[in-house]
């Protein structure tokens, strides 16, 4: 092995992780998903692809969804970043998503299930703040909540994918929630 | 859930249910191991040849290398019995993504950037990947998957199907297709000392520990094997993969423990494929519908190392009456990757093939493709002669037309239009075989009234947990909620894997078993329990494995309806519908989620799933998800499952038929038939992308014999 990789390799990034502060010397060619699994142990954001193509490593960086392997860590410096393990509030008490995907058996081998959860949020989120998608109704009136049916459900959440096939189940434990 | 005898057949909640909706559930990779190294493979680049230079200079001295591992410096291991497990023995290179060098770095950015610097040469070879129906080198194998022979004949199906007044002759193609499990197949190693511990996504530890035993030369006893989650297999992660291999290699030679995690383009190659299969069906009836002839025969392709032979032709031995039949296996030795189990292999392919011409002579005849189906109901099992323990695919049929409304259908093809939508109905039937195997179990009653159950059973997503506590709690007529059950560690007792829809009847009937004479030996005992509690053991072996003489499957019958755009091509599904008569269904909950997944996975086979063995570079070029589409949200409607009750004594003690297949099986047949009904328009080429719908709504379709694989 030889030394050590140059210094100018790296970089110091503030990051905050499920509302907890972390200063991290992170290699510039690490992503987002490898600092959360590999750097900080918070495992739930899974990796299915590394290439963005499958939304099992959906987190959500200042509110918005993003797949977690396609962003540079060191480019998200002074970022809020929120993964599964941070929707739980407290120790017992479940996200109502996840409450959902529970009631509705919405998984099976439940490795995309994180990734869904979140990315459901996400979905709620922009929903509310009135972001169309391309089922939504053109007529409607632009930044208004847009109402979310199965179908904008299903149009949602397509970045993120399941093998297991469990999508029936996920569109009704996100319909729970509304 | 408290009262006792009725945790069978309950939609009990599934046990790891919370960890997996909070991130806790801890997958292959996912185990907090100091000093742990990561590993990136360097794949082949050309389809056939031999390694003839190596230069890992460049890549030893790059940051944070620990090891280059190569033909030349890995550990040698005994021969395996899989061929496709001899990873960096040799210079040899049988087909493109053939693994030829592993980096290990202490990072994974490290060893991704240390691959790209590895220097290989290749001697390359003339090679062949193309599938053709009338490929010279096509023999029959003496068997096929599963042990099935090649070939069955019986009574004189050609000059019956000369003879015949109505007669079928068509031909289907089904593309190589890919099981992409969400999780890659994953491994993390380390070696404490002498003992090899091992977190592996698999879908039986217990194989894997022999696999590990026999090529490292180790007593099983020192090699533990963790398969605590599984993020799905599909038949992909039924045996050891080249991850485990090399991941126990790599932390032998740093030190260190070592994750291998296959990157997703690389699975197609490394992992197992649905080889492609080129169907030949003719089926004879008479003027009345009943079948006087029955061939299917096909054509597929294996790799030049290991014979694996998709046993397609096997459900026409088990579906219809008819007094000749003939039933065929061929396979051409190519320069491919090897292919291997995915989701009901045989079966889900056969199926496609068979009830889509059923389809067609249904059309031919002018009848009704449910009644068609009932007409040809068998006695006993056509090609064995045995009786079936159970069937009931008629009931599957019509409870199935009845709740999707098939009455109301219009039978003729291109009848209803909404716009430029062009919609349709479909109908399929589905058989899955039923298989268990021998495994053992441990059941134990605690002094607090508890009980605690052990088997190396995976849950790869099926809820194994919580159905083996419900097999456990009936057995010792106690509440579901003093059951506790251990799977998935190669500790445990040992088990049969994941697969072949065989897991719950096997190791249930294990625990079932265990738990009844558990149940004996409390009722022997007065007193208080000792610390230790009281436990008792079974091993299934010469009964789970016993011939039967019943021929038994589960049966099931699959309903679509889809739109065609006829501007675009694009079909879409508008709701799916199965019913399946699968014996008794032990977890109601857990039981939908797999029917309803399996039938995800067949609108995927039908309408956007299909890869391409790439002639000029021999490789697959649908390799990743961007690719290779399988279905997303938005392509799944509501999608129903519902079972009959089936009773059925001559399974195990829970009455069971194993479910994790059968959905998968006949779905993509209903969804084509259904574009069928719905544009007049016959496909026989899977998927059925617009291209190829547009280009047959305005022509005739290519003819599919002979085609590329």
């Amino acid at each position: 092995m030889s030394s050590e990789p140059t210094p100018e390799h790296r970089s110091d990034t503030a990051l905050r992780v499920n509302g907890k502060p972390h200063t991290l010397r992170l290699d510039h060619r690490r992503v987002l998903l490898d600092v959360l699994r590999e750097d900080l142990g918070l495992t739930g954001a899974k990796k299915g692809c590394d290439h963005g193509q499958c939304g099992a490593c959906t987190v959500l960086v200042d509110g918005r969804r993003v797949n977690s392997c396609l962003l540079l860590a060191v480019s998200l410096d002074g970022c809020d970043v929120t993964t599964v393990e941070g929707l739980t509030d407290g120790d017992d008490d479940l996200h109502p998503l996840q409450q959902a995907f529970l009631d509705r058996d919405a998984f099976q081998c439940g490795y995309c299930t994180p990734g869904q959860i979140c990315s459901a949020v996400g979905v709620l989120a922009e929903a509310e703040a009135g972001h169309p998608s391309h089922v939504t109704d053109p007529a409607a009136p632009s930044g208004r909540p847009v109402p979310l049916d199965a179908a904008e459900i299903r149009e949602r959440l397509s970045g993120n994918l399941c093998r297991c096939g469990a999508y029936p189940h996920i569109v009704e434990a996100v319909e729970d929630v509304i | 859930m408290t009262g006792t005898g009725t945790a069978l057949g309950a939609p009990a909640e599934r046990r790891e249910g919370r960890q997996k909706v909070t991130g806790g559930a801890r997958y292959a990779a996912e185990h907090p191991l100091p000093g742990r190294a990561h590993a990136w493979p360097v794949l082949a680049a050309v389809a056939r040849g031999r390694v003839t230079a190596m230069d890992t200079t460049a890549a030893l001295e790059s940051p944070g290398v620990l090891t280059v591992l190569t033909h030349e410096n890995a550990p040698r291991l005994t021969e395996p019995d899989d061929p496709t497990l001899a990873v960096l023995q040799e210079p040899g290179v049988p087909h493109r993504g053939w693994v030829v060098a592993l980096v290990v770095a202490r990072s994974l950015e490290e060893a991704r950037a240390a691959a790209l610097a590895v220097r290989i040469e290749y001697a390359e070879e003339k090679h062949d990947v193309t599938l053709t129906a009338d490929h010279p080198e096509a023999y029959e194998p003496e068997t096929a998957n599963a042990g099935y022979p090649a070939r069955r004949e019986y009574g004189d199906p050609d000059s019956a199907f000369a003879s015949a007044p109505v007669r079928v002759d068509v031909s289907y193609r089904v593309p190589p297709l890919h099981n992409h499990p969400m999780e890659p197949h994953t491994s993390t190693a380390q070696w404490e000392g002498d003992r090899l511990v091992v977190h592996t996504s698999s879908q039986g530890g217990t194989a894997v520990r022999a696999t590990l035993a026999a090529l490292f030369e180790l007593p099983e006893d020192r090699i533990t094997v963790d398969t605590g989650h599984v993020g799905g297999g599909f038949g992909s992660k039924g045996t050891p993969r080249p991850d485990v291999v090399l991941a126990v290699m790599a932390a032998r030679e740093t030190g260190r423990p070592v994750t291998v995690a296959l990157p997703r383009r690389d699975m197609p190659a490394l992992i197992g494929h649905r080889a492609p299969t080129l169907h030949r069906l003719r089926l004879g009836a008479d003027d009345d519908g009943r079948l006087t002839a029955l061939t299917h025969e096909i054509v597929t392709h294996t790799s030049r190392i290991k014979e694996f032979v998709e046993q397609a032709a096997v459900p026409a031995r088990v579906m219809y009456a008819t007094p000749s039949s003939r039933t065929l296996h061929r396979v051409v030795r190519l320069d491919v990757p090897t292919p291997s189990w995915m989701r009901a292999p045989g079966e889900c392919p056969g199926m496609y093939a068979l009830e889509s011409a059923v389809d067609e002579l249904a059309g031919a005849l002018g009848m009704d493709p449910v009644r068609l189906r009932v007409l040809n109901e068998p006695e006993r099992e056509p090609d064995s002669g045995k009786p079936f323990s159970s069937r009931h695919l008629t009931e599957c049929l019509r409870e199935g037309a009845h709740r999707f409304g098939w009455d109301r259908r219009d039978p003729r093809p291109r009848s209803r239009a909404e716009g430029p939508l062009l919609v349709g109905t479909g109908v399929a039937a589905a058989t899955y075989p039923v298989l268990v195997q021998p495994s053992t179990a441990e059941a134990r009653a605690l002094p607090d009234g508890t009980f605690v159950v052990r088997v190396n059973a995976t849950d790869i997503g099926t809820g194994a947990r919580t159905v083996l506590a419900q097999v456990a709690a009936d057995a010792l007529r106690v509440p579901l909620d003093r059951v506790r059950t251990e799977i998935g560690d190669s500790d445990l007792p040992s088990a049969s894997l994941a697969g072949g829809s065989s897991g719950t009847a096997s190791w249930g009937w294990a625990v079932h078993d265990a738990c009844t004479r558990l149940t004996g030996r409390l009722g022997g005992l007065t007193g208080r329990l000792p610390g230790e509690g009281v436990t008792a053991h079974a091993d299934t072996a010469g009964r789970a494995d016993a011939e039967s003489p019943y021929a038994r499957h589960a049966f099931g019958a699959h309903f679509a309806e889809v739109t065609v755009d006829s501007v675009t091509g694009e079909v879409r599904v508008r709701r799916m519908l199965g019913v399946f008569a699968a014996g008794r269904i032990l977890n109601a909950r857990t039981a939908r989620s797999q029917f309803i997944g399996g039938m995800v996975m067949g609108l995927g086979m039908a309408l956007t799933e299909g890869s391409t063995m790439d002639a000029a570079f021999g490789d697959f070029t649908e390799s990743d998800l961007a690719s290779y589409h399988v279905p997303a949200h938005a392509d799944v409607p509501a999608v129903e499952a519902h079972w009959i009750d089936e009773q059925d004594g001559h399974l195990n003690p829970m009455g069971s038929k194993g479910i994790g297949e059968i959905g998968n099986v006949g779905s993509a047949a209903a969804v084509g038939n259904a574009v069928h009904h719905a544009t007049g328009v016959r496909f026989r080429d899977l998927p059925l992308t617009p291209d190829k719908v547009l280009a047959g709504l305005s022509g005739p379709p290519a003819p599919t014999s002979g085609r590329g694989g």
